[in-house]
C-alpha cells in the first residue's frame, strides 16, 4: 500500500522538476481538448506546436512573435515579482488588476495635463505617477488589514471592480480625447514623444517597461539571497509567530509587500499604457494582474522562476493567438490552457513536500 | 407601496432574485469553511453552472433539468479542488484562484454558441391562498422554485448544523482537525463532502444568473458574484440565518442602484455599479471591528494525517 | 482474584528510520493500576495509540478478556471497552462540555439527556462540570475531568491516561488519584503512562518500564526505589547539575505592576504582576500550563508591549521596546513553543540562528546579511550545546526534540544574555538532554547573568532555582527562598495561599 510521507525538508530536485513536469503534463491535456475542438488529434498536435514551438523558432511567424514575446511578458513578469514579494509573506494581493488600472489612469493623467509640452522630464514623472498610482491602491486593503485586521483578498478584488468602473468613468468623461470625435477613451500617447514608452532597440519589442521588469527580476534575486527585507518576509511567511518573535514589525511587512507589489503593478499599468496599448480605454486592461498570479505561482515564487514562467506564459499568449487566427480557435481555450497549468502545478508540487513510501519501507 | 419613489412591492422579489445566487453559494461556502477548508473558486464554480445549466435547460426546454445539471457541474468542478487540496496537500488559496481561472476559461470555451440564446425560464409558482394576500402575497408568496429552495437550503443547514450529530461532527473538524483525528473522525471524507456541497449550491446559485435573473448567457456573466458570496460568508460569522440577511441586504443594495441609475438619479452611473462593491468592504471592515470573528480553528490550515 | 483483561504479545511497529516499538509484551490484570514508564521518545505513546487503534502493529498481537484483539480504529476500541484521555486533550476550544463529550462518545443520547448525564457522573466522581461551558475557558484541570468524564460515560474497561498529571496543581493531582483507586474498586483497568517516579510509586500496583522502545524490565513500584526505576528508564547515570553557592549581586531586572489584558479568547490576562531578579540568581516560576506563562514570557521578550517602567533593565525603562532593541540591550527569551515560535520548522539552522542575531557583524548598515558569519555562529551553538544534525542546512522541523530544544536555548545563551528568560526549558526533552540544558542555565547565571525559569516541572525548579513563586491566573506570588520550600508549601502557593515564611 503506498502511502505519503512529510519530507524533512523540502526537495530541491523536485522544487525544479516540477513545473517541467507541469508544462509537459499542460501540453498532452491541452492537445487533447484542442483535439476534441478541432475534431482530430493530428491538427490537435499542430496547434500544441504553433503555440510552443513556431513562434519562437519558425520563420513564418518568429521575426513577428519574438518581440511581442517581450511585449507580453513584460507587465506579467513585473507584476508577479511584485506579487511574489507578498504571497511569500503570506500576504495575498488578488487586485493587482485593479493596481494596474490605477498606476495606467495616474501615469496618463500627467502626460494628458503636461501635454503638448515636449520634455524629457515627462517620461519619469509619468513613471512615478504610475507606480504611486498602483502603490496607494494598494495600500488601501493593506492599511484596512493592518488596522482592521480586513482580509485583503476580498478587499483588493473588490478594489478591482471598483477600478474597472473608475476606468469607465474617466474614460468616457474626464480624461476623454478632445480630438477624438465622441469616442471613448484618452489621447493616444503614441503620438505624442516625450510621453511615448518606445522601445530601447527598436524592432526588439523591449521597451522600457520591459527593461524595468528585468532590473526587478535582479533586484528581487538579491533582495531574497542577501537582504534583511527578504529574510523577514520569508519568515513572516512561513512562520509568522517566529517572524514575530524575531522583532519584525508584523504591520511594516503588510505595508511593505502590498506596497510593492502595487507600485510594481503601477508601473506596468503605465508603461502598457504610453506603449503598446497607446492609450486608455474602456477595455484597456487584459487581465494581466490575474495572469500574474499563476505566472507567480508557477515561478515559485522565485524571481528566476518568474521570469522564466513569464516568458513561457507569454508564449502561450502569443502562441495562442497564432493558433486562433491559423486554425479558428476560440481565445477563452487559451485561458483553459492557463488554468490547467496552475492546476499541474499545483497537483506535482506535492513532490517537492512529500514522498511516497510503500508500506515496510 | 411606493416609498421614495421606489416601489416596494416590485423592489422585494426583485432583491430576492437577485440575492439567490449569492445566497446559494455563500451558504454552501459557510459549510466549507466550517469544516477548515478556504475554497475560492465559488466565481468559477457559480460561472460553470451558469453555463452547464443554461445548456441543459435550452437543449431539453426544462429549466429544472439545467438547475440539476448545474449542481452536479457545480459538485464535479469542486471535486477537482478536493483532491487537490484535501489529498495532494496543495495550497488553497492558489487552488481556489486556480480553480476560479479553469472555471471561466471553460465557461467561456463551452458557452460560446450559446451567446444570444433565450432561454426557457422558471415559472413563478401560486401558493393557494398566500400568494393572493394583498402586498404580501406578491411580495413574497410568488417566486419560482428555486427561491423558495434556496431559503429552504438556509433553513437545513442551520438546523444540521446546530442540531445534528453530523453537524457537530463538521464543526469538530473545522474547529481542530487535530484533534477530531486523534477522536477516529474522517476529516478529509467530511471535508470532502463538504466541498462537494458548496460545488453544488454554487453550481445552482449561478444558473440562476443565467436562468432566471437575466436569462440569458454571456461570458463572465457571474461578474464577481462569488467573491461576494465569500464575502458573504465572513459577514454571517459563517452562520446559515446570517448569509440570508447579508444576502438580501446585498441584493437589496444591487437592485436599489439598478433602480436609481433608472429613475436618474443624479449619481454618476459608475458609482452607483461600484457601490455594491465599496458596500462590501465596508461591511468587511465592520466586522472585523465590531464582530467577534471566530472562524473555525482549522480555517485554511492543510491536514495531514500524520502517523 | 485478578484476570487478565489486555495482553499483550510481541509488539512491534517501525517507522521509516526508528523502530518505535520492538516486541513488547505484558499483561494488565482488571482493577490493577498499570504504571507505562519510560522517557521521553521511548516508544510509549505509539505503543498506546496501537492499543486504542490509531495504529495498528506491525508484528505481534493483542488479547481483551482472551479474545483476539486488534482494533481498526478508535470507534472499535471504544467498543470494546477501551477508553483513552490524551496527553495533549482532544478537546475543542469553541465547542462546549456536552458537545465535547458528545463527540467522543459511539453513540451518544442526544444533548438534553446527555448533560444531565454528565452532571450527575461528573458530580458523583468529584469533578463536577457545567455540560453548557465552552470548553476553552476552562483550565488545564477541568478540560481534563471533561476527558476523563467523556471517558467514563462509556463505562470502560481499561482507562488509558497519558501523562495525567503534568497539567495538575497538586491538590488537582490528590482528587484524580482518589478518583482512580474508586475506579480501581469497581474493577476497571488502567493504564498509567508517565515518567513520574514517585507518583507512580504511590498509586500504581505495576510498571512495565520502555527504554528506546523495547521492554527494559518491570517491577512492583512500592516495593522498588525511585533511583532503581529511574535507571531502568534511562540506562546510563548522568551526572546531576552541580550547583555552587552564588552570591547575589545588583538587581538587574525589575517588573513592576505588570498587567496585560489579552485578546486572545482563550488566554489569561497578567494582573499586577511584581518581582526582580539579581545578578547571579535564578528565579523559578512554577505554574500549571495556562495561567500566564505565555503571556509573561511575552512581556518579557517583547512581544507585548507594555509602559516604559513596567520592565527595567539596571534601572533603563524597556517595556516599549521590540525584541531585537531588548536583545540588543541583553535581555533574551526562550518561548515555550519550539516549532512555529521559537524556530521556524522549514528553515534552516542556519536561518533560524539568524533570527535572533542582530549585531552588526551580521547584518550591515545596509541591511546586507553575511550568511558565512551566521553560519559560523550556527556552527558553535552546534558544537557546544551537542546538538545532534547531520547538517547546519537541515530544516529545524528535522531535529528531533531535545536536539532543537538544545539548539534552541544554545542560541541564546551563546550570546551571553544578561538577563535570559526561558519558558518550560526541557518539556518533552530526555533525560540527557535536559540535565545539559539545566547545567547550561545554571553555568549562565554563574557568569554574571539574571535568569528566570518559568516551568511546570516542579522537580526542576527544586533543583536549578534559588528563588521561587508561583504563577496562578495571571497573578504572581511573593517569592520565596527555595531553600525555605517543601512540597507542601509549594502546593498551598500553588493554591493560591501565601505563606508565612521570610522571603529571600
Amino acid at each position: 500500500m503506498i502511502r505519503l510521507e512529510k519530507r524533512r525538508s523540502i526537495s530541491k530536485l523536485w522544487t525544479t522538476l516540477t513545473p517541467i513536469i507541469a508544462v509537459f503534463l499542460t501540453m498532452i491535456f491541452g492537445g487533447l481538448m484542442f483535439g476534441l475542438l478541432l475534431g482530430d488529434l493530428a491538427s490537435a498536435f499542430g496547434a500544441i506546436k504553433l503555440i510552443f514551438w513556431d513562434p519562437l523558432f519558425d520563420e513564418n511567424f518568429a521575426s513577428y512573435a519574438r518581440p511581442q514575446l517581450l511585449v507580453k511578458a513584460g507587465p506579467i513578469i513585473l507584476i508577479a515579482i511584485g506579487l511574489s514579494i507578498g504571497f511569500k509573506a503570506g500576504i495575498w494581493n488578488i487586485g493587482a488588476e485593479g493596481q494596474y488600472i490605477l498606476g495606467a489612469i495616474f501615469g496618463a493623467s500627467v502626460a494628458l495635463s503636461l501635454f503638448p509640452r515636449e520634455s524629457i522630464f515627462i517620461f519619469p514623472t509619468m513613471i512615478l505617477a504610475g507606480a504611486f498610482g498602483g502603490f496607494i491602491w494598494a495600500l488601501i486593503p493593506a492599511v484596512l488589514k493592518v488596522y482592521f485586521k480586513t482580509n485583503e483578498i476580498l478587499v483588493s478584488l473588490m478594489l478591482v471592480y471598483v477600478a474597472e468602473n473608475i476606468l469607465t468613468s474617466v474614460s468616457h468623461g474626464l480624461l476623454r480625447n478632445p480630438d477624438g470625435m465622441g469616442v471613448a477613451g484618452i489621447r493616444n500617447l503614441k503620438d505624442y514623444p516625450s510621453a511615448h514608452n518606445s522601445e530601447i532597440i527598436t524592432n526588439s519589442g523591449m521597451h522600457w517597461g520591459v527593461l524595468t521588469a528585468f532590473l526587478s527580476v535582479i533586484l528581487a534575486y538579491f533582495l531574497f539571497l542577501k537582504h534583511q527585507k527578504g529574510y523577514e518576509i520569508k519568515i513572516t511567511g512561513e512562520a509568522p509567530k517566529a517572524a514575530y518573535f524575531a522583532g519584525i514589525n508584523p504591520s511594516k511587512t503588510i505595508i511593505f509587500c502590498m506596497g510593492m507589489s502595487g507600485l510594481l503593478a503601477g508601473m506596468a499599468g503605465l508603461f502598457e499604457v504610453a506603449g503598446p496599448a497607446g492609450q486608455i480605454t474602456i477595455s484597456f486592461n487584459s487581465g494581466y494582474g490575474f495572469t500574474a498570479i499563476i505566472v507567480a505561482f508557477l515561478g515559485r515564487l522565485n524571481p528566476l522562476g518568474i521570469l522564466m514562467a513569464g516568458l513561457l506564459m507569454a508564449l502561450t499568449y502569443i502562441g495562442g493567438e497564432i493558433a486562433q487566427l491559423m486554425l479558428g480557435l476560440p481565445g477563452a481555450s487559451i485561458q483553459l490552457l492557463q488554468g490547467m497549468l496552475l492546476f499541474f502545478l499545483l497537483a506535482t508540487d506535492i513532490f517537492t513536500n512529500y514522498s511516497f513510501k510503500t508500506r515496510g519501507s | 407601496m411606493v416609498m421614495f419613489g421606489i416601489d416596494l412591492v416590485l423592489l422585494i422579489p426583485a432583491l430576492m432574485i437577485s440575492a439567490t445566487p449569492v445566497l446559494l453559494a455563500a451558504i454552501g461556502e459557510a459549510v466549507v469553511e466550517k469544516s477548515g477548508v478556504l475554497n475560492l473558486g465559488v466565481e468559477g464554480m457559480m460561472i460553470t453552472g451558469a453555463v452547464i445549466g443554461f445548456i441543459i435547460a435550452v437543449n431539453t426546454q426544462i429549466p429544472i433539468y439545467g438547475f440539476i445539471c448545474a449542481a452536479f457541474a457545480g459538485a464535479l468542478l469542486s471535486v477537482i479542488f478536493a483532491i487537490l487540496t484535501q489529498y495532494m496537500m496543495s495550497n488553497q488559496v492558489a487552488t481556489g484562484l486556480g480553480l476560479t481561472m479553469v472555471g471561466l476559461g471553460l465557461s467561456a470555451l463551452i458557452g460560446k454558441p450559446y451567446e444570444g440564446i433565450k432561454s426557457p425560464t422558471l415559472t413563478k409558482l401560486e401558493i393557494p391562498i398566500l400568494s393572493d394576500i394583498p402586498i404580501l402575497g406578491p411580495m413574497i408568496f410568488s417566486h419560482d422554485a428555486i427561491v423558495y429552495f434556496s431559503i429552504f437550503i438556509i433553513a437545513s443547514v442551520a438546523f444540521i448544523i446546530k442540531k445534528t450529530r453530523i453537524g457537530l461532527i463538521l464543526r469538530a473538524v473545522g474547529e481542530n482537525q487535530d484533534a477530531a483525528h486523534a477522536l477516529g473522525y474522517k476529516v478529509i471524507r467530511i471535508r470532502f463532502i463538504a466541498i462537494m456541497f458548496g460545488g453544488a449550491t454554487a453550481g445552482i446559485g449561478g444558473a440562476y444568473i443565467s436562468l432566471a435573473r437575466v436569462p440569458q448567457w454571456t461570458e463572465g456573466m457571474t461578474a464577481g458574484a462569488g467573491w461576494i458570496a465569500l464575502a458573504l460568508v465572513v459577514f454571517a460569522s459563517w452562520k446559515p440565518w446570517r448569509v440570508l440577511v447579508g444576502a438580501y441586504l446585498f441584493g437589496g443594495i444591487t437592485v436599489l442602484q439598478l433602480n436609481l441609475q433608472a429613475i436618474g438619479v443624479a449619481i454618476p452611473v459608475e458609482i452607483l455599479s461600484m457601490s455594491p462593491y465599496l458596500v462590501t468592504i465596508v461591511v468587511l471592515v465592520g466586522i472585523s471591528l465590531f464582530g467577534h470573528q471566530t472562524a473555525p480553528g482549522s480555517l485554511a490550515r492543510p491536514f495531514h494525517a500524520s502517523q | 482474584m485478578a484476570e487478565v483483561l489486555l495482553q499483550l504479545n510481541g509488539i512491534s511497529k517501525s517507522f521509516p528510520g526508528v523502530k518505535a516499538n520492538e516486541n513488547i509484551s505484558f499483561e494488565i490484570n482488571s482493577g490493577e493500576i498499570h504504571a507505562l514508564l519510560g522517557e521521553n521518545g521511548a516508544g510509549k505513546s505509539t505503543l498506546v495509540k496501537m492499543i486504542y487503534g490509531l495504529m495498528q502493529p506491525d508484528l505481534g498481537n493483542m488479547r481483551l478478556s482472551s479474545e483476539s484483539f486488534r482494533p481498526s480504529e478508535p470507534s472499535k476500541a471504544r467498543q470494546s471497552g477501551i477508553a483513552m484521555v490524551f496527553q495533549h486533550f482532544s478537546l475543542f476550544d469553541a465547542l462546549n462540555v456536552a458537545e465535547n463529550i458528545a463527540l467522543g462518545m459511539e453513540n451518544p443520547p442526544k444533548i438534553n439527556d446527555l448533560s444531565e448525564k454528565i452532571e450527575n457522573v461528573s458530580k458523583s466522581y468529584g469533578l463536577p462540570l457545567d455540560p453548557k461551558r465552552l470548553v476553552g475557558q476552562l483550565s488545564a484541570g477541568e478540560r481534563q475531568r471533561v476527558e476523563i468524564i467523556r471517558c467514563l460515560l462509556q463505562n470502560p474497561k481499561l482507562l488509558i491516561m497519558d501523562e495525567p498529571t503534568s497539567v495538575l496543581t497538586p491538590n488537582e493531582v490528590k482528587t484524580l488519584f482518589e478518583t482512580l483507586l474508586r475506579l480501581k474498586k469497581e474493577g476497571k483497568s488502567i493504564l498509567y503512562i508517565s515518567h513520574k517516579l514517585e507518583e507512580i510509586r504511590e498509586i500504581c500496583d505495576f510498571a512495565t518500564i520502555l527504554r528506546n522502545g523495547e521492554k527494559v524490565g518491570s517491577c512492583i513500584p512500592k516495593n522498588t526505589s525511585a533511583k532503581q526505576i529511574g535507571e531502568m528508564m534511562v540506562g546510563k547515570s548522568f551526572s546531576s547539575p552541580s550547583r555552587e553557592n552564588r552570591v547575589f549581586g545588583e538587581k538587574l531586572l525589575k517588573v513592576s505592576n505588570l498587567s496585560i489584558h489579552t485578546k486572545d479568547f482563550f488566554g489569561t490576562s497578567l494582573s499586577n504582576i511584581n518581582f526582580s531578579v539579581h545578578v547571579g540568581e535564578i528565579l523559578g516560576i512554577g505554574g500549571v500550563a495556562g495561567n500566564g506563562q505565555d503571556e509573561l514570557l511575552s512581556a518579557l521578550s517583547g512581544e507585548e508591549k507594555t509602559s516604559p517602567s513596567t520592565i527595567n533593565i539596571l534601572n533603563h525603562p524597556i517595556g516599549k521596546l521590540a525584541p531585537n532593541e531588548r536583545r540588543n540591550l541583553g535581555l533574551r527569551a526562550a518561548p515555550e513553543e519550539r516549532l512555529g515560535h521559537a524556530a521556524a520548522p522549514s528553515m534552516t539552522l542556519i536561518e533560524n540562528t539568524l533570527m535572533t542575531s542582530h549585531s552588526e557583524d551580521i547584518v550591515n548598515k545596509w541591511g546586507i546579511i553575511n550568511f558565512d558569519n551566521v553560519k559560523e555562529e550556527t556552527k558553535d551553538i552546534v558544537s557546544e550545546f551537542d546538538v545532534r544534525t547531520p547538517t547546519l542546512d537541515n530544516a529545524a522541523a528535522s531535529l528531533s526534540g531535545g536536539n532543537l530544544q538544545k539548539f534552541v536555548i544554545g542560541r541564546e545563551i551563546l550570546k551571553k544574555p544578561r538577563v535570559f528568560v526561558v519558558n518550560q526549558p526541557t518539556w518533552g526533552v530526555d533525560a540527557a538532554a535536559a540535565a545539559f540544558i539545566r547545567q547550561s542555565i545554571l553555568n549562565l547565571a554563574s557568569h554574571d547573568s539574571a535568569v528566570v525559569v518559568i516551568s511546570q516541572d516542579l522537580d526542576e525548579l527544586f533543583e536549578i532555582c534559588d528563588t521561587f513563586a508561583v504563577l496562578t491566573n495571571g497573578r504572581l506570588s511573593k517569592s520565596y527562598d527555595m531553600r525555605n520550600l517543601s512540597s507542601e508549601d509549594v502546593g498551598l502557593l500553588m493554591g493560591g495561599s501565601d505563606l508565612d515564611l521570610k522571603n529571600s
